[in-house]
């Protein structure tokens, strides 16, 4: 059998950084999240904060490993799969990369240790200071890795010399036209990600009765933070989309499945709610649309409108079938998410947080939806750069390596076989320790102290009766 | 080569980013040298209570050492991406295979303590993962030196060409220098029935260290006729002559730290022998970066990209040493059985 050894590359990467990418989005705020909790810890000296923070550390201690590990071979696969792109825009890309190892990976590797295995060998201040290193290592690793793609994107501040790209204009080149809003969408990304596991995981824990004090604790400082991330994430993913309509105009149209062309030029544009794209034939199969809508997501106006894929050269443009799902899957979790956590403030304010098992029981299984969000965003980012690795610099189909495809299938299915076994052991690992509570963070302190609150004993009984019932 | 003006930096910068690679690579070779080497010991005992000894002296430690990994590999990107370009197609799987070996030794780390006490599997991924990523790097290792096949700027070879007796030696024999390491670091980091067994491992590890040495050094100057002359004409054998002589002399402080039962001393003299090795190495093939076709002139990036990193480099690189001396500093000293993980 013959297989193409660009399609094999490309699956072997979109597996690889597919499967990475899970990782740091949860580890990005669970950094935070537990140099918060310390530092709430040293300030208040309440001791929920300290347990709470115990407990993390072991889940982010595991999760962060498995980022780790993938990491280190998307590192490799720049020169092992893709070694024309290494050397057609290495002297741009490198060196972002290069900044990403000195001011991220070794200050997150390094102070981990100190974070895992520090608590008894350092003061408390001095592990707050390894707790914040660790999440300002993970945050800045952030900034290069998306100012490095947000480049390829839409490459500035260079030249090209002999199909070779030098760099100009480093600054140009770093914060790159389409980096900030990016950056920003992708942060907030990783918070909110985070956040809906800490909020699932504390309504978990809360109807199952376990370490009720601290599960309220973070079901509170999640919805807290929710309650201000996910509409500030519509903005950004807005801006994010407009800077993409300004750069790479085919990406969007194909997100939108927009074809355009004859009697389609004109505004007002609706927007695509359903369809099937069919690309041999350039049109949309079974769509349904909503008038209007379209104009006003894209140019915030009513009558405006967008080029469509058949005023760009069919080489140049990008499948439309994954960007176009896969935007949709991400801008329905966002609406879910909104309604969610506008539904828990509501009842939050109306001092009923905790008076609806419903509602709870519900949170209690959203811990998926960032990272699926996630992926999705990624997914129609990624494949919208298509047919370019580097816009206009680099076809996809002339980076690769000349490395037999024999080879790649055979390490394709060793990293599927391999990141099988280390996922679904990781994720059974997580599930283990997020069912236990936080009260393994500590053998020597159970829920005693709760008991001894006499409004607690009232609370809890009402939390029973919601177990029990309703 | 003219090292007036404009081409000072087209001279000097290659040359330094080729030093800062080594030291890069240096470091990562003794640094997760010696917690490979502790994984490669692993299978040779067999009590509950070593393991987690073995295991919790390097935890916390592990993962910044690998991150010189990325650093080696990324820094030979950025400053020499005509070499990197090539070197990793050509070592194509070996890397592959000692990448995914590293997957499963990292996160064993993390998965064995939290499967206790059924964590069986994560004892076997620790341990063949360690051997596997040590074996393979020194496959690469060989494989490099011993030549690439190149032609038009390019690797142009089969996906087998890293599978000879040479490179499968240099595998081997990394896998007993790191396993030596391991031993020496574990004579000075623990006490008790452990120490005494690390000292009995050093033994065999270091005399096929020793043996791996002198099969190398009599084998690369008669295979390939560009490192005998390097080594065995004038004027570089007058200055080249104490390399073999050191070797010589830290094998010998590494056998009587061995058999003193001195931990620092092994450990330290084993370290000692590494960096020769690698001296040894680079002696051999520089100015070569691919040998026996691409030099590290030719392999260089642009000059703006190399000075542009460097200038983050120069401060960097101190700051990252003196942050990861602190955190060795804060578990220093002897571990204590049962002491804990988390």
């Amino acid at each position: 059998m013959d297989f193409d050894p660009v399609i094999l590359a490309r699956i072997q990467f979109a597996f690889t950084v597919s499967f990475h990418i899970i990782f740091p989005s949860f580890t990005i705020g669970l950094a935070a999240w537990i140099a918060t909790l310390e530092g709430m810890w040293l300030w208040t000296k309440n001791d929920r904060y300290h347990l709470l923070a115990r407990f993390w550390t072991k889940v982010f201690a595991v999760s962060f490993a498995m980022g780790v590990v993938s990491g280190i071979v998307l590192s490799y696969q720049f020169g092992t799969n893709w070694s024309r792109y290494s050397e057609v825009v290495g002297n741009v890309v490198g060196p972002l990369i290069g900044y990403e190892v000195l001011t991220a990976f070794f200050l997150e590797a390094t102070f981990l240790g100190l974070m895992l295995f520090g608590w008894n060998r350092v003061p408390p201040w001095l592990h707050f200071v390894a707790c914040l290193a660790v999440a300002i290592g993970t945050t800045m690793s952030a900034f290069w890795i998306l100012s490095a793609n947000s480049w390829m994107q839409f490459p500035a501040g260079h030249e090209v010399r002999d199909g070779i790209a030098y760099p100009v204009d480093w600054l140009q080149i770093i914060f790159n036209p389409t980096f900030p809003t990016r950056f920003g969408h992708m942060l907030t990304g990783a918070y909110i990600t985070t956040a809906f596991v800490i909020f699932a995981t504390g309504a978990r824990w809360w109807l199952a009765g376990k370490a009720v004090d601290q599960a309220e604790t973070a079901v509170r400082m999640s919805l807290g933070l929710l309650v201000v991330l996910v509409p500030l994430q519509g903005f950004l993913g807005d801006a994010s989309g407009l800077s993409t309509l300004q750069h790479q105009p085919v990406k969007v149209a194909a997100m939108e499945a927009h074809w355009g062309g004859e009697g389609e030029t004109e505004g007002p544009m609706p927007w695509v709610l359903f369809a099937w794209p069919n690309e041999a034939e350039e049109r949309n199969d079974y769509q349904i649309t909503i008038p209007f809508v379209g104009s006003l997501i894209l140019t915030h106006t009513l009558d405006g409108t967008i080029k469509g894929l058949k005023d760009f050269p069919e080489e140049d443009r990008p499948p439309v079938v994954i960007p176009f799902f896969s935007f949709r899957v991400m801008i329905g979790l966002w609406g879910v998410m909104l309604l969610t956590v506008v539904y828990g403030a509501v009842q939050w304010r109306r001092g009923r947080l905790f008076a609806e098992g419903r509602y709870l029981r519900f949170v209690a299984m959203t811990w998926p939806i960032g990272f699926v969000a996630v992926l999705a965003g990624w997914f129609t980012t990624e494949v919208g750069r298509q047919p370019w690795v580097a816009t206009g610099i680099l076809r996809t189909v002339d980076a690769i390596s000349p490395v037999a495809a024999g080879a790649v299938l055979t390490t394709l299915v060793l990293f599927v076989l391999v990141y099988g076994i280390v996922f679904s052991a990781g994720i059974y690992y997580i599930n283990r320790l997020l069912a236990k509570g936080p009260q393994a963070a500590r053998g020597d302190v159970d829920d005693g102290a709760t008991a001894l609150r006499p409004l607690s004993a009232a609370h809890d009984a009402g939390r029973k009766a919601i177990q029990a019932g309703e | 080569m003219d090292v007036d003006g404009s081409l000072w930096f087209d001279y000097y910068l290659p040359l330094i980013w080729a030093l800062l690679i080594g030291t890069a690579i240096v470091l990562y070779v003794v640094l997760d040298g010696f917690d490979l080497g502790v994984g490669i010991l692993f299978p040779w005992t067999r009590h509950e209570a070593d393991r987690d000894q073995m295991m919790n002296s390097v935890a916390p430690f592990w993962d910044g050492n690998e991150t010189w990994l990325i650093l080696g590999g990324g820094g030979l990107w950025v400053a020499f991406p005509k070499a990197y370009a090539v070197i990793m197609p050509a070592v194509y799987l070996p890397v592959m295979f000692m990448l995914l070996a590293l997957v499963f030794r990292g996160v064993a780390f993390e998965f064995r303590f939290v499967s206790k006490p059924n964590h069986h599997w994560w004892d076997i991924a620790f341990a063949a993962g360690s051997t596997v990523a040590a074996f393979f790097q020194g496959v690469i290792l060989g494989a490099v030196v011993y030549g690439v096949t190149v032609a038009n700027g390019q690797f142009a070879g089969g996906p087998f060409d890293w599978l000879h007796p040479f490179a499968l030696m240099c595998g081997f024999g990394l896998v007993a220098g790191y396993g030596l390491l391991g031993a020496g670091w574990l004579m000075m980091r623990v006490e008790g029935p452990l120490y005494g067994k690390a000292r009995q491992w050093a033994v065999p590890l270091l005399g096929a260290l020793i043996v791996f040495i002198v099969a190398v050094s009599i084998w690369t100057p008669l295979a390939i006729p560009g490192i005998a002359e390097r080594w065995f004409t004038t004027p570089e054998i007058y200055w080249l002559w104490p390399v073999p002589l050191l070797t010589a002399l830290f094998a010998w402080t590494a056998i009587r730290g061995v058999y003193a039962g001195r931990g620092l001393q092994t450990f330290a003299s084993s370290v000692a022998l590494f960096l020769l090795c690698f001296a040894g190495l680079a002696i051999s093939v520089f100015p070569y970066l691919v040998p026996p076709t691409i030099t590290i002139w030719e392999a260089a990036a642009a000059p703006e990209s190399q000075l542009f990193l460097l200038l983050g480099a120069a401060p960097m690189v101190p700051i990252i040493l003196m942050y990861t001396g602190f955190v060795y500093w804060t578990f220093r000293g002897k571990l204590k059985p049962g002491e804990g993980y988390h």
